[in-house]
């Protein structure tokens, strides 16, 4: 019962956040905001991942391939596919849902239980029109960059894997990365990115929202906020994947 | 002028307003006073329209507020200043941001005019000098005076003050009384202020409205407050050794 009535809180909540800006000007300046808090901010630990995960999975492909019959190039081609696949479309969001969606649940909660909530809506303001479309318009722009900028990093790190350890060639590592290439591959990853960043940005922004209490509910909210928003990510990858791909 | 006629409002069950009329005088500093539980919050957000009332009417100068719908509750909300307890400053903006805030929602000024009406606000508060520091930066009675400026840069009819004076030392509550009852004087407001705070009552209370359990028990000025015969009024106003040697 508490889930049913939870989907209507939030599907009421959109229904506040979608409308039109009060101000364009100030809608803009949150936007440009949240692209440095939400989208820039998260660049090093996106690169710090990819780079170290790309070279894992270079590392680990070649570890379990050792038969002669396989062309080393099939290492490139799995690192690639990997990381365009699931990695950092999948991964990456996940990370994303724990950096970005415990921020916004936060500032929002934090917000909510000091009043400032309050004040925008008695000077006439809409609050989740001003504080959360421009968190879900920034992540919906911004998270796709990432995960592009995530993409050639990890298939980088992979590359970088091959030259220190000396476990393929060169070569055959560029040459695996571009053979077989499905540019659809890289469309279900983008689409999926799309609806990951809004559910990592509007389930956050609920649950910051809809926090009553004090500094305990923020961190419980903020705490659930991560949660939700992986577990409806890993649905939602299973659904996009049964829809796109197979 | 603001008329509050037969409000009721309960919470799960629990009526914590019970058919309360009163108003609040135009140019006056209107105090709503009573202890811990007897609703002065909740009445106050129902007038600010955070909570809808179950039952009566709020007029701000003839127009019933509790009718309208959203978007014309947001006319009148435009004439509305509001002091929150904590002062709600919006912690990633300096105090200037924050006093220009409603400026840049509400109004078409150029840049040159916004910061034209933000030091004169300041100038009213007696902050002049503050307009880079972060909320952070600012003691609690600078807090509360940022968001007064705030509330009255649109220059409202209507202020609304809940609990003013809360966590300040004396001598800094009886700072910002003076200065809501002089911005109150200067610009003609109608201004409610909710309060337990005794020094509050008998400084700036032009009219007193006294809530017990809910109901409107008590209305007067602060020398009737002195002569009053009330049991409960005077229990609640004079408890302590202090106030009692006075009256």
């Amino acid at each position: 019962m508490k889930i049913i009535t939870e989907m209507g809180e939030y599907a009421m909540l959109m229904f506040q956040a979608f409308k039109k800006p009060d101000k364009g000007k100030v809608f803009r300046r949150q936007l440009m905001m949240d692209f440095q808090d939400l989208g820039t901010n998260s660049i090093g630990i996106v690169a710090i991942i990819s780079i170290f995960t790309g070279a894992i999975i270079a590392m680990q492909t070649a570890y379990n391939m050792d038969s002669p019959l396989l062309s080393q190039k099939l290492i490139g081609f799995s690192t690639r596919q990997m990381m365009i696949l699931e990695f950092s479309p999948t991964i990456i969001s996940l990370i994303l849902a724990g950096k970005v969606g415990s921020s916004i649940a936060s500032e929002i909660g934090t917000m909510r239980v000091t009043e400032q909530i309050d004040a925008l809506k008695v000077m006439g303001i809409n609050p989740a029109n001003y504080l959360i479309l421009p968190k879900i318009t920034a992540s919906i722009i911004y998270n796709p960059i990432l995960i592009v900028f995530s993409m050639f990093l990890g298939i980088g790190g992979g590359w970088l894997a091959c030259i220190v350890t000396g476990i393929v060639p060169s070569s055959a590592y560029i040459e695996g990365i571009q053979a077989w290439y499905e540019p659809f591959t890289l469309v279900y990853a983008l689409i999926k990115t799309l609806v990951f960043a809004f559910i990592i940005s509007s389930v956050s922004g609920f649950k910051g929202y809809t926090v009553s209490g004090g500094s305990v509910e923020v961190g419980r909210n903020s705490t659930q906020a991560v949660v939700y928003s992986s577990i409806l990510i890993i649905i939602f990858d299973l659904i996009l994947t049964q829809l796109l791909l197979v | 002028m603001i008329e509050v006629k037969n409000i009721s409002k309960s919470f799960g069950g629990q009526q914590v307003l019970k058919n309360i009329s009163m108003d609040f005088l135009k140019g006056k500093t209107n105090l709503i006073i009573g202890q811990s539980g007897s609703g002065k919050t909740v009445l106050m957000k129902c007038c600010i329209g955070l909570f809808d009332v179950d039952e009566g009417q709020i007029k701000f100068d003839e127009r019933n507020f509790t009718n309208l719908n959203e978007k014309k509750k947001k006319l009148i909300r435009k004439e509305m200043g509001v002091l929150f307890q904590g002062g709600a400053l919006f912690d990633s903006f300096n105090v200037e941001e924050n006093v220009m805030f409603p400026l840049n929602m509400f109004t078409k000024m150029s840049l040159e005019e916004k910061r034209e009406r933000v030091n004169d606000v300041l100038v009213n508060v007696n902050l002049p000098n503050a307009h880079k520091k972060l909320p952070s930066e600012l003691s609690g009675g600078m807090i509360k005076r940022v968001a007064i400026a705030r509330a009255i840069s649109l220059r409202p009819n209507y202020l609304f003050c809940d609990e003013p004076n809360s966590g300040l030392d004396p001598k800094t509550a009886e700072l910002i009384d003076e200065l809501i009852s002089n911005l109150t004087e200067k610009f003609n407001m109608t201004t409610v202020v909710n309060t337990h705070d005794m020094n509050s009552v008998l400084q700036i209370g032009q009219k007193i409205s006294y809530l017990y359990k809910g109901n409107l028990w008590w209305e007067g000025s602060k020398e009737e407050i002195m002569k009053t015969d009330n049991a409960e009024l005077n229990d609640f106003v004079f408890s302590t050794e202090l106030t009692r040697r006075l009256k």
